[in-house]
């Protein structure tokens, strides 16, 4: 039963990382039906924009406190992540809106492709772990839970509650269904459509980015090929909870974070990701259009 | 021709105003996006320990990069591609006879791939035209025929399929399990390879037709990556990542490529030298992706290919004409994957070792983009595309003069990958609807007319 | 009502029977039953919303009727029943064909593809199953050669011949409404099912429409059931008239009894007699 328990608490963690990144698939995809290849990128690139922010910290301005450090690399990694998609989305993507829809999802395959490359490039290509940023664990009777898990779901949660009081209840939150509802009707009516899929594309930039700040601090280490598996796995995540909504993507992250942990505990680790694929693979086929997904009707 | 008129003055500087506005946001951008990345190096100390090396100089050249590039490119690229649309449209259209080149392209091109060998033979003599004829022309042509074979699928049938490299890996491994365990020859496994992987095409596809876009998408995703994790896993079978060595060689209706008395250097005469099988193998590739083009050219006027093409157009509609399109797109399924069979059975015997690397998502990643980069559907545009894309970064890996240039630290090898993403980007955009846009239909009643690539859907999967 | 059934001959091609559909809350259709008869024209009429389009999609086999029975009766005695039957064997077994309110046609076909789809299945078996065909064997080029004649009849018929190698969406919107009927044809049915075909056609066009479908029943034995709001269309080429009001059938009958009735005049037509006539005069002055 603890066992049980600690690893509800591990895989609670890891999905919190998965649902903060399949927010970003999902929202991008909802607002202008494609599927972001490179957000897994965007992640790995703003846990690299954390890890520089720390080493900058630690060697060049001789250390702080931890809660400042992190405050820090948060908001450098999501100010960073938040530039880069936005001036990929205008590079990359906006030219081709409207136009073929494999076109945007081949050059985000590109974006993909030449982000981790870069970051290989320029940053080289082995591992960079730091040392323990947050050590302090918590035993519960006979659970350990750790302080970077409670920070993970704390930072989570804080993030979800701010991020659904935007879409629900801002003007900006409103524009963004409305585009997704009907992108022309909308800019009838006076919203301002690139801006609103360009601030989206932002919105998922600086969740990812908080998700790669945390998986850098969660697991102390990150290489340029970070973005792929967490990247799929989020993928995943919102395909499974229905594409498009974002309490989907929430609970979706969190039932991959829940499978593969418990899949690893009491079964085999290394078949951890084909037990993933299989269930979503699985639910697809009673559930087509996911958990949470409007099912698609077909007007004839 | 129209003359271009020159801009007046007044004009001019609004221009290099706005020019050098756009400029400064640039680089102001650049600047901030690049600071973290390319300013700064996490690098390793003596104590292992990481730590920051500085790289101002090499920002600031990113920096003025950038702010050079977008004021030529607002100042005088913009201003003269208008000018030249202009004068494109004021001068009369005229209807270009298609020339010799453009009829036969395809005869010439096979004639070409025919010749090359010998070409190349002669030129670089029998060592020196191994690269040639391997990196440059096998290693195409293998992609040409993958891309041929998922174009049944994405381009034909319009079900977008990601995990297509799954089909090559089952190909792959059928040969090599099946000719080191039982000792078939490639003869029989070509063949068998391409019946299980359509055999698995089929178990994949069953599950997931009722899937739309998206959701069929991720699932293929997913089953290329499951393929890939048990070849990693079932380590008893597949041996894992250290993969498979000591695949068997091909022979030529029994006769061996080595240096035995029954080898075919002995029987023919010849010096002994590795470029025989090479060139072989150059010419057994060029057949199998001849025979891809030709199944597909024909069932592409066969019932099959048309209603392929219909479901891509209009599911719906397809079905409301009698058309069972659970049974079109099986067959899409299963004869693209036979295809990708065929491939990786030739490319385990070409590599005599596989191993679950070659078969990552990148390379599903790399046929998707030939296909749509070629332009959906059309065989020519997609040889272009494979050329272009795996020629292109087969030539990067040769850049080694680069060395020189950029001093002996240099590997141009790194940035290989880079420039194969931005190159992508870089294609996508300037043609979004790949190289050969437009769609040569099946039959005519009066005149062959290709249909414009702005009426063909691009199907909902 | 009576006094039609004694005048036509009794053998209906199609029956409804206590069809009803439910989409969550929503009644779409209600307890209906009707026939088509063999030979004639039915149209079925009824305001926006009344259910229609959901009718044809329940008979074409791409809505499955919360209850009911829809029995299809082929010239040879064959029977089916429809309800049980998926969308594709509709067609293909039981030969119905239908059009669809928003026309679907394979735009990035030519008009000669779109009709070459349409024979698929006979064209499927004479490729024994792609085999043959793919080794080129005789048969399937006759086979060929024959749908491709098959398909230029339907041309010439629909007077889209001219355009026979463009593409299907460069058509303007009328003569995409009469190649969407023409491919339907070449799937060689006993019933067509034609949802609002008269939609967005000019007087002259509409005219043209008639005649295709006049000449759709004369000398293809086919027998139609078409979905109309143009009610110079209903009046001029319809036998018999079925009106649907929230998913209910509130008459039945030949053109002029429905026309009189006058619970179609308050629910559906909400203009008076002669209103329909004068409109109906304007469309016919139109198109001579
Ligand atoms: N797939 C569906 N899911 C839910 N409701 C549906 C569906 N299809 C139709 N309806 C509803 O059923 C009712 C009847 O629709 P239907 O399209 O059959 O009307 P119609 O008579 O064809 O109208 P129109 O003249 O506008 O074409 C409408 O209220 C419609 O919203
Ligand atoms: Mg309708």
């Amino acid at each position: 039963m603890e066992y049980f328990i600690q690893q509800l608490i591990n895989g609670l963690t890891l999905g919190s990382i998965y649902g903060l990144i399949a927010i970003g698939y999902t929202m991008v995809y909802g607002i202008i039906g494609m599927i972001n290849f490179a957000h897994g990128d965007i992640f790995m690139l703003g846990g690299f924009a954390g890890l520089i922010v720390y080493l900058l910290i630690m060697t060049v301005f001789g250390g702080a406190p931890i809660a400042v450090a992190l405050l820090c690399m948060l908001i450098v990694a999501m100010a960073a992540t938040s530039l880069w998609n936005w001036s990929i989305e205008r590079v990359a993507y906006r030219p081709l809106r409207g136009s073929f829809r494999l076109a945007p999802l081949i050059t985000a395959i590109g974006v993909s492709i030449a982000l981790s490359n870069f970051i290989q490039v320029t940053q080289g290509p082995r591992n960079k772990p730091i040392p323990q940023m947050v050590n302090s664990v918590y035993t519960i009777e006979g659970i350990s839970i750790s302080l970077k898990q409670i920070v993970i779901v704390i930072i989570t949660v804080a993030l979800l509650a701010a991020f659904w009081y935007i879409v629900e209840k801002t003007p900006l939150g409103r524009a963004q269904r409305a585009t997704e509802q009907d992108r022309k009707m909308a800019a009838l009516l006076g919203i301002d459509v690139d801006r609103t899929i360009s601030i989206t594309f932002v919105m998922g930039a600086a969740l990812a980015a908080v998700a790669g700040t945390m998986f850098l601090m969660y697991y102390g280490v990150i290489v340029f090929t970070d973005g792929f598996v967490p990247g799929v796995k989020a993928f995943t995540a919102a395909v499974l909870g229905g594409i498009g909504s974002l309490p989907g993507a929430v609970i979706g992250g969190l039932l991959i974070g829940l499978i593969e942990s418990l899949w690893s505990a009491y079964f085999t680790i290394a078949y951890k990701d084909v037990a993933t694929f299989a269930i979503l693979a699985f639910v697809l086929i009673f559930k087509p259009s996911g958990l949470l997904g409007r099912p698609e009707v077909e007007k004839v | 021709m129209a003359t271009v008129t020159n801009p007046s003055t007044a004009s001019t500087g609004s221009l290099t105003a706005k020019a050098l506005r756009e400029a400064t946001f640039t680089a102001v951008m650049t600047f901030l996006m690049f600071v973290l990345f390319v300013g700064l190096k996490t690098d390793q100390n003596m104590r292992n320990e990481l730590i920051l090396v500085p790289r101002w100089g090499l920002l600031a050249i990113f920096v003025i990069i950038a702010f050079v590039g977008r004021f030529a490119m607002v100042a005088w690229l913009q201003p003269w591609r208008t000018a030249r649309k202009a004068a494109k449209d004021a001068a009369p259209a005229q209807t270009t006879d298609a020339g010799f080149v453009k009829r036969n392209f395809s005869k010439l091109a096979i004639l070409a791939l025919v010749l090359y060998p010998p070409i190349i033979l002669s030129l670089f003599g029998a060592q020196g035209s191994l690269k040639y004829i391997d990196n440059f022309g096998i290693q195409i042509l293998i992609y040409v025929m993958l891309a041929w074979g998922l174009n049944i699928v994405v381009g034909l049938a319009g079900l977008l399929d990601l995990g297509y490299v799954a089909f090559y890996a089952v190909g792959a491994y059928s040969y090599a399990l099946l000719s080191i365990n039982f000792g078939f020859s490639f003869w029989i496994l070509l063949p068998l390879a391409g019946i299980l992987s359509a055999f698995w095409g089929i178990i994949l596809g069953f599950p997931v037709l009722r899937l739309k876009g998206d959701y069929l998408a991720i699932v293929t995703l997913a089953f290329g990556e499951i393929i890939r994790l048990v070849l990693i896993n079932w380590q008893d079978v597949t041996q894992g990542t250290f993969g498979i060595s000591g695949i068997p060689k091909i022979t030529l209706f029994g006769i061996p490529f080595d240096a035995s008395p029954h080898g075919f250097a002995k029987i023919f005469n010849l010096p002994m030298s590795s470029a025989y099988y090479k060139v072989f193998l150059f010419y057994l590739i060029l057949l199998l992706c001849l025979l891809t083009a030709f199944v597909t050219i024909r069932l592409r006027r066969l019932p099959i290919g048309r209603a392929w093409e219909a479901l891509r157009e209009d599911e719906i509609a397809c079905r409301s004409l009698g058309i069972n399109t659970v049974t079109t797109k099986l067959t899409a399924f299963a004869i693209g994957a036979m295809f990708g069979g065929f491939a990786g059975s030739f490319f385990a015997a070409r590599q005599g070792f596989v191993s679950p690397e070659s078969f990552v998502f990148l390379e599903s990643a790399v046929i998707l983009s030939i296909v749509v980069l070629g332009g959906m559907g059309s065989l020519t545009g997609i040889a272009i595309a494979a050329i272009a894309m795996v020629g292109g970064t087969e030539l990067l890996r040769e850049m080694d003069f680069l060395k020189h240039i950029f001093g002996p630290d240099f590997t141009p090898e790194l940035y290989r990958m880079l420039i194969f993403g931005l190159a992508m980007i870089t294609m996508m955009l300037v043609r979004p609807r790949g190289f050969v846009g437009s769609r040569e239909p099946t039959a005519f009643l009066f005149e062959r007319k290709n249909v414009s690539g702005s009426f063909t859907k691009e199907g909902h999967g | 009502m009576s006094a039609m059934a004694s005048t036509m001959n009794n053998d209906a091609i199609l029956k409804v029977e206590h069809l009803s559909m439910r989409f969550g809350g929503l009644m779409a259709i209600n307890d209906l039953s009707f026939e088509v008869r063999r030979g004639e024209i039915t149209a079925l009429i009824g305001p926006n919303g009344a259910g229609k389009t959901t009718v044809f999609n329940c008979i074409t086999g791409f809505y499955k009727p919360t209850m009911g029975m829809i029995s299809m009766q082929q010239k040879d005695g064959k029977s089916f029943f429809l309800e049980r039957m998926a969308d594709f064997e509709v067609t293909r077994d039981a030969k119905v064909a239908r059009t669809f309110q928003n026309i679907r046609l394979f735009s990035g076909l030519t008009l000669l593809e779109n009709l070459l789809v349409a024979q698929h299945n006979a064209l499927m078996k004479a490729s024994g199953y792609t085999v043959l065909g793919l080794l080129g064997f005789k048969s399937y080029k006759d086979a060929s050669k024959e749908a491709t004649e098959k398909a230029r009849y339907w041309l010439e018929k629909a007077s889209l011949i001219d355009r026979a190698d463009d593409p299907a969406g460069d058509l303007p919107y009328g003569a995409q409404r009469r190649l969407e009927i023409a491919r339907a044809m070449c799937t060689g049915p006993e019933l067509l099912c034609l949802d609002e075909p008269a939609a967005g056609l000019n007087p002259r066009e509409s005219q043209e429409l008639n005649k295709l479908l006049r000449s759709i029943r004369a000398d293809n034995g086919t027998s139609l059931l078409l979905i109309e709001h143009d009610m110079s269309v209903v009046m001029e080429i319809s036998d018999h008239v079925v009106v649907l009001e929230y998913g209910q059938k509130i008459s039945d009958g030949d053109p002029a009894h429905v026309k009189n009735d006058p619970r179609v005049i308050a629910a559906y037509l909400g203009v008076d007699d002669d209103e329909v006539e004068t409109v109906r005069h304007e469309v016919e002055e139109g198109a001579n």
